[in-house]
């Protein structure tokens, strides 16, 4: 089965609009064909944060009914057999501790990149 | 060893990602692999001889490939005799002849 | 020996210059003779909406016709025209209802994430080309 990286680095782009990550989803949807993989970086090194409440949209009157939250749609994917990992300077990076984050997500260090890239067949930068 | 194309559209000059997609390009080489860096875009404001991502362009260019996207650099009014030493321009054949290279692994970024 | 080559955009019309890089990769493996697939995903289902209509410039005083500028929709119709059959083009269904995007250009047709990873396991290569 074809091996594929997704890199997601654009974190929270049009979530609250889509009520989902575009790209966890499409990843997800592809894990259905393809043995796939992710690695967070960038902003996106934050879905990987365990997020306890997360904001209400309400405009003009009509409430967004499913807010997204993407520690867990993270967490879904790992359940699927997607193995996600995060690139470590990003989280430091960003302040985050590593406690903070969801079980199952694996750091990587940039050092590391080319190693990590070695294992996939292809490698889409999203 | 295996092969990679990077495309980097971006300019090194707003953030240090950049940076660091040379530098995985450049680890890519040293780890044995052919590596191509294809500069696009805003990514051939870096290809400049006088810029000051100069130097890392042509300290990549001792292990990799670099070639800048002829269509980008006329568009930026960056005539060939400006680039960096190491730096080729490329048209956009040339990109699809190592998008078709048999395993190399193609990332855009 | 021609190959198979999917694409797949992200960008909307008229926001970044992925678009021409896209369109441009298209057009050069086209012109080589190989095959190319374009999957749009999200707001690059609105490259070939088949209502955009160009507009004058008043900045330059220009009209329409002095502007004599393509659409996104116009290059997707002559990479189809100048293709010969070689280029497929899928616009994702959901993308596509959510954005009211539904009236397309001739040669693009609805799909799916199914269609792309059936795409991607039978093509010599793919290209993700994100947004940002």
């Amino acid at each position: 089965m074809t091996k594929v990286l997704s890199v997601l680095s654009d974190g929270y782009r049009a979530t609250v609009e889509e009520q989902d990550d575009t790209v966890l989803w499409f990843t997800s949807m592809c894990a259905k064909e393809l043995d796939m993989a992710v690695l967070l970086e960038s902003d996106a090194v934050n879905y990987a944060v365990q997020t306890d409440d997360v904001a209400d949209l309400n405009l003009g009157g009509r409430k967004a009914a499913d807010v997204p939250r993407l520690d867990r749609d993270v967490d879904a994917l790992m359940a699927k057999g997607v193995a996600v990992s995060y690139l470590a300077e990003d989280l430091i990076a960003r302040g985050i501790d590593e406690s903070r984050l969801i079980d199952g997500v694996k750091p990587v260090a940039r050092a590391e990149l080319p190693a990590l890239f070695e294992q996939f067949d292809q490698i889409w930068h999203w | 060893m295996g092969k990679y194309l990077v495309i980097e559209t971006r300019s090194p000059f707003g953030s240090d990602e950049v940076l660091g997609d040379y530098e995985t390009a450049g680890g890519l080489a040293s780890r044995g692999h052919e590596v191509t860096l294809f500069l696009t875009q805003n990514g051939v404001l870096a290809a400049r001889g006088t810029s000051t991502a100069a130097r890392r362009l042509a300290a990549l260019g001792e292990g990799t490939t670099v070639l800048a996207d002829e269509f980008a650099l006329r568009a930026r009014g960056i005539g060939t005799d400006e680039l960096v030493l190491g730096v080729a321009s490329a048209d956009a054949g040339r990109l699809v002849d190592l998008l078709l290279d048999d395993g190399r692994k193609a990332i855009w970024r | 020996m021609p190959k198979t080559l999917t694409v797949l955009l992200m960008d909307p019309p008229y926001e970044d210059e992925r678009t021409t890089t896209a369109f441009r990769i298209t057009d050069a493996a086209l012109g080589k003779g190989h095959n190319v697939r374009v999957f749009a995903y999200e707001g690059a289902v609105s490259l070939t909406m088949a209502d955009q209509a160009p507009h004058p410039n008043p900045v330059k005083g220009t009209s329409v016709d002095d502007e004599r500028h393509p659409t996104t929709k116009d290059w997707a119709s002559a990479l189809f025209g100048s293709a010969d059959g070689r280029l497929e083009w899928i616009n994702c269904g959901l993308c596509v209802d959510e954005r009211g995007a539904g009236n397309w250009i001739e040669g693009p047709r609805r799909g799916g994430p199914a269609d792309f990873t059936a795409w991607v396991k039978s093509s010599d290569a793919t290209l993700v080309i994100p947004t940002h």
